[in-house]
């Protein structure tokens, strides 16, 4: 465990995942991983240390989540591990069914969120999953932005009983919040505010962090930034405060605009409007994927820059 | 006084499918006796207590019988007679397809192909602990179609999960006709072989083979999960119903439902 107050050591998403569920496997002996035979290079320590609790059930994703419902109707809390829409979107009735209407202690971890195996193509694509899950009763939804937030979530869904998502980005991710951080509920973040007081504040998900925040420092614009890691349950009362604070609220995502962080966003919004929570309704502008597949290979910038999942309006328009 | 008597369960099924004005019979009567030899001489619950954590454990994955299923519950005093009587009432407790939240049921299984994979995974579980449970996984020849129970067959082999005891229901229909016409399912004893399982073929109608073949595949400690290809008839029981797929579709009126409890009350 890094103790509080010391500064987290380059990691990535995965690594620190993997990191984490193991450290919390030391003392939990019910913690369980099973892999669909993927996470080759990032999964072994687990499996060398917990060999009695790994196994790779080979590739039959929706066996995979079947079989992790019946180890936790006898007291795992089971984590089942393969890459972006292979235990997610081939898996919605065994995760809606099998997982969720039991409230079982299943969490799916899913690697290469958004266009991270970009060149791969549209299988490996995942752009809709987030959407999808979120619909689903009892499941919280989660995209940590950086690998501290991959720690305390993976921290979180080891004590959390009942089903879970974790999207992860792949490789390479930097870290934004310098400290280790809690998280205990459903909670979104606060990574920039300013004592400005700025009239803009950006919403990010899962590695969208990373390039908002970057995005912000480099280009000096004049703006907060909060993360979201968690798409479903979201955190209302950040969203009533962030409504009652700014005339103007950016969320980013790298997902399709149907369904995902920016409708979660603006459905809560205008639930909080309509119930006289909030008595105002700032301008809400979402970036995301504009409903559409992309066809060709590229990198993971490539393809974010292709769907125009930027804030350069931003820069161009409104600098200070 | 013989317990679960399968006459007693068809009645049970038909009072519920008449009372509830519901579908679902020839494939509710198909597994009667296979669930009567399970409940009367093979299910362990200790204390009568269907949470028991070191019960064994009965899965239905073809969730579409689970009123032969009810009928057993009701015998062994986990369903009222008020749960019988008012089966698809509004706001009542019992549904059409098997449902964990019904206690003595142990998956949700009303999509096929969702009921063995679950099992298998309680299997590994109790293997995982050390504990010497049975799962019995009753599954449809129709249900053989679905993918994902050929992933849990290979899962189950590879795991050597011999705990497990997969009884297919081989009724030779499915919804929309006979397994031949809508997709061939072959020779399911070699196929099971095939998977690495210990097979044996019965009639799934003959209570002392069934109990016997039961007996005999659970003392196989050999690494092998079961497999119990039981030959059945749809509608089992009833002359109007039986080899009738329409049965599996059709509601009880007064009159069928009058004729068929004659039926079951003059053989017993």
């Amino acid at each position: 465990m890094i103790p509080p107050g010391q500064r987290l050591r380059e990691a990535d998403m995965r690594n620190t995942f993997i990191k984490t569920l193991i450290e919390m496997a030391e003392t939990d002996p019910t913690i369980f991983l099973i892999c669909g035979d993927l996470g080759y290079s990032v999964l072994e320590a687990f499996a060398e240390k917990f060999p009695d609790r790994f196994l790779n059930v080979g590739i039959a994703e929706q066996n995979m989540l079947g079989v992790a419902t019946g180890l936790s109707f006898e007291g795992y809390n089971v984590f089942t591990y393969s890459i972006g829409n292979f235990p997610t979107l081939r898996c919605m009735e065994q995760i809606r069914y099998d997982v969720c209407y039991h409230n079982a202690n299943v969490k799916v971890i899913a690697v290469g969120g958004g266009y991270a195996y970009g060149p791969l193509g549209v299988s490996h694509h995942t752009t809709e999953e987030l959407g999808m899950l979120r619909t689903i009763p009892n499941l919280q939804v989660t995209a940590p932005g950086d690998p501290a937030e991959v720690a305390a979530i993976t921290r979180y869904f080891s004590q959390h009983k009942g089903p879970g998502y974790i999207r992860l980005n792949k490789t390479g991710e930097k870290i934004i919040h310098q400290h280790p951080i809690a998280i205990n509920k459903p909670q979104a973040i606060p990574v920039i505010v300013s004592p400005q007081k700025n009239s803009r504040v950006i919403c990010a998900t899962g590695d969208m962090l990373n390039y908002a925040y970057h995005y912000i420092q480099e280009h000096s614009i004049a703006a907060d930034l909060y993360s979201f890691p968690f798409v479903s349950p979201l955190d209302d009362e950040t969203v009533k405060h962030l409504a009652e604070s700014y005339a103007e609220i950016i969320t980013i995502e790298e997902h399709q605009l149907n369904g995902g962080f920016g409708s979660a966003f603006l459905e809560v919004m205008h639930d909080l409007y309509a119930q006289g929570v909030i008595d105002k309704l700032p301008k809400v502008n979402r970036i995301g994927i504009n409903n559409q597949f992309v066809g060709f290979a590229g990198s993971q910038d490539y393809l974010r820059a292709y769907a125009k999942l930027n804030l350069d309006f931003l820069s161009k328009n409104i600098a200070r | 006084m013989k317990t679960f008597t399968p006459a007693e369960l068809r009645k049970t099924v038909l009072r519920m499918a008449f009372s509830g004005s519901t579908v679902h019979i020839g494939c509710a009567f198909s597994i009667i006796e296979i669930l009567a030899v399970l409940y009367r001489n093979h299910l362990r619950y200790p204390d009568n207590n269907p949470e028991a954590v070191e019960r064994d454990y009965l899965v239905l994955s073809k969730g579409h019988g689970v009123m032969a299923q009810y009928a057993c519950l009701y015998e062994k005093g986990w369903l009222t007679q008020f749960d019988i009587d008012n089966y698809f009432k509004d706001g009542s407790k019992l549904k059409g397809l098997s449902d964990a939240h019904v206690v003595g049921c142990e998956v949700t299984s009303g999509s096929l192909g969702h009921g063995l994979s679950v099992g298998a995974g309680m299997a590994l579980a109790a293997k995982l602990n050390k504990s010497d449970q049975y799962c019995y996984a009753i599954v449809g020849d129709g249900e053989m179609n679905e993918g994902t129970m050929w992933e849990a067959l290979l899962f189950a082999s590879h795991q050597k999960l011999d705990n497990l005891i997969v009884i297919v229901d081989e009724n030779g229909f499915q919804a929309m006709g006979t397994t031949s016409d809508v997709l061939e399912l072959g020779n399911l004893k070699d196929k099971f072989t095939a998977f690495g399982f210990e097979a044996v073929s019965v009639d799934g109608h003959n209570e002392t083979d069934l109990d016997a073949t039961l007996a005999q595949l659970k003392n196989n400690k050999n690494g092998k999960p079961k497999a119990i290809i039981a030959r059945t008839v749809k509608g089992k029981g009833v002359s109007f119903m039986e080899h009738q797929n329409i049965w599996h579709y059709t509601r009880l009126n007064n009159e069928t439902f009058a004729q068929a409890i004659s039926e079951l009350e003059s053989r017993s």
